[in-house]
């Protein structure tokens, strides 16, 4: 049977989800393969929804927002598009492909560009071919990437650099200065690649307890890595020794909050 | 923050035919067949039309037979359809947001109308993740706010004094606050209207007189709005007057503002040649009559108006302008020539059409230069103007002298209109006026409730059309102050004060200023100003805040449905 990819679309109330109805009333067909959940604005699309649903075997993920200078809401779509490079930064660390999810703007007046970018991004993901983490046998190792992503995306330091991107990079702080889009492009890549290697970590070491020279074989990590990162988490009580064979030390994760 | 469920949902779902519209491609009866199997559904059945009067009494029906506590329709958009369900449900007893629609129509049927098999399947999804929606649907209250019957009205331009005047004379009480010492704006520094070539300052006083012998209109000149704080029906408003700060308490608000006149700065030697003006200074000659009889005049459009970078829109108004006061300058010295160099003549509307007419017919000149080709303009010794211009109608280059040149330039924003549209939170467009909350369907709203916009602080107009949007903005404000009280938006956000570490990175992200800290510094959320957007939601780092109705868990409930089976 040929290949019907499951796409899930998050779309905002007043542009996007208007030009999705404008496409069917003036009878514009494309792809039925496209799922649409209303929100009022695409700045409520938290990346957990779109990762959770990427984990639950969508093939593609399309997030729609009124174009820049037109949301309803003076810029929930500016913020929406910060997750989303956010997202896809997070998303290469994974395995899966981060094509599979999309930001674009749609106004309500453009029935015809929605129905042609849920054609392009159907056929794109098509292409593609089906999600590694769907069907009867899922990738383990990209829906365990995904796992520790999605707990990533959920924690205190990524949703902080990416909620206040905007104040930092175009408003003036307490000392009156500004940081440059790069160095704020630069630290949060860095954030993402720490904080994603500590869920990893996390994630493994709450299933099973765990040496170092263990857990870096079975991450792909060098063990100079892993132990760095296990300095910290433990300072942050997110992890903590069950035992000691002989001088290893095996450790565990800690429930956190 | 959910609360625990105390009731099993019962979900009642109606699949729509809309006639043939949805019926003629999705098989209505295995979606309602369908629709049986699914965890929770207690009852579910197809209607010929579900919004028709019988539609809606079936629901009322079903509610009470089958003792439904949640409702799904699959029709059409919520966009249009979903107040007269809620209302439905109300009827029965029901609160109005234990209601969901799966939209079968107009992002299903009608968009793959060649695809009935997978159309059907779609609108089963559509149906499977309404309901996982609806689940976990909880009740919302919508809270009533009193309104202060008394308006601010911001300019005290015609505009301003317009929607004073009718708010004053359906008997709401008025403030007009104006920057200015004395009331007019910019039609005080008028000299003809166009298209009547009625005496700008007769129509003006009559205006005046009547807004200052008005009882219920308070006029504050030489003033400035400083802060506004509150809400519908209450905003809680600062003035400075004589920089003595003034406050209001206010039930609504008009921004009035109006617009400047863009200064074409080193553009066709304005300001290097004192025969060079605008058509603002040639207004101020012919007011005072000091023109003297001009041998030849030339008129440049569009000079600081429509560019590819900056100011990109058209300003609608200079072409009737320049042939208004080309007219009145044929009348004044007939045997003056005149020529107006223009991109495009946009003279919209009958009367202004006409007045182009006689132009013609009076002998005025037209010229078409292309936006690659703009007309050059140089002086001798002598203060002789020469303008060299592509005639696009000739195809080539003509070469004109003038004792005058004016040029023709764009109504621009205020230059404080940044700084007011940040004190009310509302937005202004790409090129700087204030932006209204929908393009055609709310052209005077803001999308904040309780504040309007009129005349040319939205965009460039005349004054007719400034009166109309003034007349229009009176009646909407007047509204609320009518009904004594609102209702305020049930979908609002709330914050989970035991999770909240006070980091402030909502009360920053919101663009309402809806959410604050409290005395001991954890967030608080005003319901009434929060518009539902839902990004403080999607962003709080320690995700304590809970979007009603758009709940974490209803959005992923929804989305995972789309992914089963």
């Amino acid at each position: 049977m040929e290949f019907e990819p499951k796409i899930v679309g998050f779309l905002c109330n007043w542009c996007s989800y208007a030009g999705a109805d404008l496409a069917g009333v003036s009878r514009i067909q494309y792809p039925p393969n496209i799922r649409i959940v209303r929100v009022m604005c695409s700045g409520r699309i938290d990346p957990d929804f779109i990762l959770e649903t990427l984990i639950h075997g969508a093939d593609g993920v399309l997030v729609m927002g009124c174009h820049p200078g037109d949301c309803h809401y003076i810029e929930g779509n500016l913020h929406a598009e910060r997750k989303a490079k956010m997202l896809r930064n997070l998303i290469a660390e994974t395995g899966l492909e981060p094509e599979r999810m999309h930001l674009e703007w749609v106004s309500a007046s453009e029935g015809a560009r929605f129905a042609q970018l849920v054609k392009e991004f159907t056929d794109r993901i098509t292409k593609l071919g089906p999600s590694p983490i769907s069907g009867e046998n899922p990738n383990k190792v990209i829906l365990e990437n995904l796992l520790a992503a999605k707990r990533t995306a959920g924690d205190f330091r990524l949703r902080v650099i990416v909620g206040r991107e905007r104040e930092l990079v175009e408003d003036k702080n307490a000392y009156g200065e500004k940081v440059p889009q790069e160095k704020l492009d630069e630290l949060l890549s860095e954030a993402i690649k720490t904080e994603y290697t500590r869920n990893r970590i996390y994630n493994m070491l709450e299933k099973e307890s765990l040496s170092v020279r263990e857990l870096s074989k079975r991450l792909d990590l060098s063990t100079q890595d892993v132990l760095t990162n296990i300095v910290v988490m433990r300072k942050k009580g997110m992890l903590g020794v069950e035992r000691i064979e002989g001088t290893t030390p095996i450790y565990m994760s800690l429930e956190v909050r | 923050m959910a609360t625990p469920k105390k009731e099993i949902p019962r979900v009642g779902v109606f699949v729509c035919h809309c006639g043939i519209n949805i019926g003629g491609v999705v098989k209505v009866s295995e979606v309602v067949e369908f629709a049986k199997t699914i965890p929770d559904v207690a009852y579910a059945e197809a209607n010929l039309y579900t919004c028709s009067s019988e539609g809606i009494s079936k629901i009322k029906e079903a509610i009470k037979k089958y003792n439904l506590n949640r409702v799904v329709v699959a029709s059409c958009t919520p966009r249009t359809h979903e107040p007269l369900f809620r209302n439905a449900c109300e009827e029965a007893g029901l609160n109005k947001y234990l209601f969901e629609m799966a939209n079968i129509r107009d992002q299903c049927s009608w968009a793959h109308m060649h695809e009935p098999e997978k159309a059907t399947t779609k609108a089963k999804d559509l149906v499977k993740m309404a309901v996982a929606k609806a689940r976990l649907l909880e009740p919302q209250d919508e809270p009533e706010i009193d309104v202060t019957p008394s308006a601010l009205v911001i300019g005290g331009g015609i505009s301003g004094m317009t929607a004073a005047l009718s708010m004053a004379n359906q008997g709401f009480n008025v403030n007009i606050v104006e920057r200015e010492p004395e009331l007019g704006g910019m039609l005080a520094k008028l000299h003809m209207l166009c298209p009547n070539f009625e005496d700008a300052s007769k129509a003006l006083s009559s205006i005046v007189d009547a807004v200052k012998s008005n009882q219920k209109i308070n006029v504050l000149t030489s003033s400035e709005v400083e802060d506004v704080k509150g809400f519908i029906g209450n905003f809680d408003v600062t003035v400075k007057k004589d920089d003595k700060p003034l406050k209001l308490n206010q039930g609504t608000i008009v921004v009035a503002t109006g617009a400047e006149n863009f200064e074409p700065i080193n553009m066709y030697g304005y300001k290097s040649n004192e025969n060079v003006l605008t058509q603002m200074q040639l207004e101020k000659l012919l007011k005072t009559g000091d023109l003297r009889k001009p041998d030849k005049v030339v008129m440049i459009q569009c000079v600081g108006a429509r560019e590819e970078k900056g100011r990109q829109y058209c300003s609608r108004i200079c072409c009737g302008v320049a042939i208004k006061n080309a007219l009145i300058i044929k009348d004044l010295y007939p045997e003056t020539e005149l020529f107006i160099i223009f991109r495009d003549l946009q003279t919209y509307g009958q009367e202004y059409e006409a007045c182009y007419t006689e132009a013609r017919e009076k002998g005025v000149h037209f010229i078409k230069y292309t936006s690659s080709n703009p007309p050059e303009v140089s002086s001798n010794s002598e203060g002789k103007l020469t303008i060299k211009t592509y005639d696009a109608f000739l195809k080539e280059m003509v070469e004109l002298e003038s004792d005058l040149v004016v040029l023709s330039t764009p109504l621009i924003p205020q230059k404080d209109a940044e700084k007011l549209s940040k004190i009310l939170k509302v937005p202004l467009g790409s090129d700087g006026f204030f932006f209204e909350a929908h393009v055609k369907l709310r052209p005077i709203d803001f999308a904040t409730d309780g504040i309007f916009v009129c005349g040319s602080a939205h965009s460039p107009k005349d004054i007719s059309e400034s009166i109309s949007q003034a007349l229009g903005v009176a009646s909407r404000a007047a509204i609320p102050m009518a009904n004594k009280h609102v209702r305020a938006d049930a979908i609002t956000s709330i914050i989970n004060e035991d999770l909240c570490s006070g980091c402030g990175t909502c009360v920053r992200i919101c663009p309402y200023g809806a959410i604050q800290k409290n005395e001991i510094g954890i967030a608080q959320v005003t319901s009434v100003v929060c518009k539902g957007c839902g990004t403080c939601a999607a962003s709080c780092p320690e995700k304590a805040i809970t979007m009603r109705h758009f709940t974490d868990d209803q959005i992923t409930a929804q989305a995972l449905a789309a992914l089963e089976g």
